[in-house]
């Protein structure tokens, strides 16, 4: 069907066509590319050292539950842990974070008052702070009060989000009638109130945007745990396999491991990514939240 | 215009949360980092026993020592020419990716897309350490097609772009497609009815309607790329063609943690800060001059 209907179009717009099969050409080629690594590291997980060295780049290995043996033993099953840790600092990191990001939203689109451009032009402006002006003083204020490589020193730093606060007045602004809210507190309903039962039913879609964004953003980043951990045990995936890389990367025995460790690094947040894929938008400007 | 509102404390206890948050996570720590920048630990005799150490104030030394600081030059050099490269293909890549989504009659569009968004989902690091061994000599199926060892001198620059324009190609795709998504589909067939072809239309009508959304992709990634840490640092194990200090934002980190240095990291890192708010906002100034006329 698809052929027939392109065909007949191509009749009709035969001489305003001069890309023809380019674009799907160039496209599939990018998707090669950027599938490229992943579907090696798929296959590399399933050699043995001696295979990876030996067999051809994309031939599967024999070696594939031997490495996941050998992982799930390093030291004492650390890996599991930084699986645990990671899905903790992401899922209750981007699930306040979105919480906060979703009152602030709404209470700086629809309510009215003194200092709120300034305060909005603040939370915003974090946008163009560099990650580093503020992992080491934030690393060197918790030491002062205890609390630098602890849980709480990864997390409380992320729960702030520019980004999503901008996301979420922009949803906020665009899915909430003002009549409604008004209608709401003509019958008395208080704030809290609106805010629970009408303002957050309304942006749900577009929250689960913003939760989507802040857990990747958390899941993926490598700057702030690695300034303020040195527990092994409270590592996040991202800083676990790169001490795995430091510690064998003059040890080729250890490279089974390691990418074994990043194939099972990468399953979660694919899987995520790929059952997801309706709130995965990107609408900065128009801001439009089709449920 | 919500009159109830007016003079009452809630959107003030609403807010309340957000910004203790940016106070003690933003505000305190920036300050914090300029309290130390002008700051430095004097030693006197020996540095040994309680008083011989004390921090006193030293204005803009650390400052004046960053900028003269042949070794941060070094790495601004390197980091620039990185981030050039990164930001023409990576940007180009996803301008031209997101044009063709967008075209008539394009097949396997939605696989394209996931595909090539996919990179978003997968950390620094892991992409680092993907990339990084598939360039190692002894394992790399490149090594027979380009004939170099990607992670040497010469190349490791290419390969560390590349890392990048692989991870960040796809979400600046999906932003700039959104965008032209949004565009009502009436202009294009306006414009294919005065006979314009496909490329036409890309040129003349889609280029400009994302000129906004170029704009912002690009000061995004001008902030990231010239930030740039967690690559270089994934691949220096296996390399030992990328220095400690390979990066502005490396250096930083070698001397807060390694060095122990806090001060100089302190007023390194306002330098890095400094230089990527006057690229992005410099970036932004030339192309509203250029694109829309006056500032």
């Amino acid at each position: 069907m698809a052929t027939s209907t392109a065909r007949s179009s191509h009749r009709a717009n035969g001489s305003r066509r001069p890309l023809g099969l380019v674009p799907t050409g160039v496209l599939l080629l990018g998707a090669v590319y950027c599938l490229f690594p992943v579907s090696w590291v798929v296959v590399a997980a399933t050699k043995t050292s001696g295979e990876l060295f030996s067999t051809s780049t994309f031939a599967l290995g024999t070696g594939f539950f031997q490495n996941l043996a050998d992982l799930a033993a390093y030291r004492e099953g650390v890996f599991w842990m930084w699986m645990l840790n990671t899905l903790l600092y992401a899922g209750g990191g981007a699930l306040l974070a979105t919480a906060i990001a979703a009152v602030s939203g709404y209470t700086l689109a629809k309510y009215r008052f003194a200092g709120r451009d300034l305060i909005f032009n603040l939370l915003i402006g974090g946008i163009l702070v560099p990650a580093v002006v503020l992992a080491i003083p934030q690393y060197l204020l918790f030491a002062k009060v205890g609390l630098a490589d602890t849980y709480w020193s990864v997390l409380l730093p992320q729960l702030l989000s520019p980004y999503s606060i901008y996301l979420a007045r922009v949803y906020a602004g665009a899915a909430i009638p003002d009549a409604l809210l008004e209608a709401g507190r003509i019958d008395g309903a208080s704030h809290w109130t609106l805010l629970t039962r009408v303002a957050m039913p309304l942006m749900g879609p577009g929250l689960v945007t913003i939760f989507l964004f802040q857990f990747v953003a958390i899941w993926n980043n490598f700057l702030l745990p690695f300034i303020m951990l040195g527990d092994d045990g409270k590592f996040p995936l991202t800083v676990g396999l790169y001490t795995m890389l430091a510690a064998g990367a003059n040890n080729p025995s250890l490279y089974n491991l390691i990418l074994i460790g990043t194939f099972l690094a990468l399953i979660p947040l694919i899987a995520l990514f790929l059952t997801m894929q309706r709130f995965w938008r990107t609408d900065l400007s128009g801001g439009a939240v089709k449920a | 215009m919500n009159p109830r509102a007016r003079g009452s404390l809630a959107p003030y206890l609403l807010l309340a949360p957000a910004v203790t948050l940016f106070t003690l996570f933003m505000a305190v720590p920036i300050g914090y980092t300029v309290y130390l920048s002008l700051r430095r630990t004097l030693v006197s005799g020996l540095g040994l026993g309680k008083g011989s150490r004390k921090e006193v104030f030293v204005g803009l030394d650390n400052y004046a020592a960053a900028v003269g600081d042949g070794e941060l030059w070094m790495g601004w050099l390197r980091v620039f020419g990185y981030a050039a490269l990164v930001l023409a293909v990576m940007l180009g890549l996803a301008l031209v990716f997101a044009l063709m989504l967008d075209t008539a009659r394009v097949r396997l569009a939605r696989f394209s897309r996931i595909a090539i968004y996919l990179p978003y989902a997968v950390p620094g690091v892991a992409a680092s350490l993907m990339w990084g061994f598939l360039y190692l000599p002894s394992l790399s199926p490149f090594d027979a097609l380009f004939g170099v060892d990607l992670l040497g001198q010469s190349a490791v620059t290419y390969s560390m772009a590349n890392i990048a324009v692989w991870g960040g190609t796809g979400f600046n795709m999906l932003v700039l497609y959104t965008n032209l998504r949004a565009v009502p589909q009436d202009l294009y067939q306006a414009a294919r009815i005065d006979g314009a072809s496909e490329l036409q239309i890309a040129l003349r009508v889609k280029i400009p309607i994302l000129v906004p959304g170029i704009i912002l992709t690009t000061v995004f990634s001008i902030i990231a790329t010239v930030q740039v840490f967690t690559e270089p640092t994934a691949l220096r194990p296996l390399t030992n063609t990328l220095s400690s200090t390979w990066s502005p934002l490396m250096k930083v980190y070698r001397d807060a943690f390694v060095t122990g240095d806090l001060y100089s990291a302190a007023a390194t890192a306002m330098v890095i800060a400094g230089i990527s708010v006057v690229l992005s906002f410099g970036f932004l100034r030339v192309v509203r001059n250029r694109a829309f006329g006056e500032a």
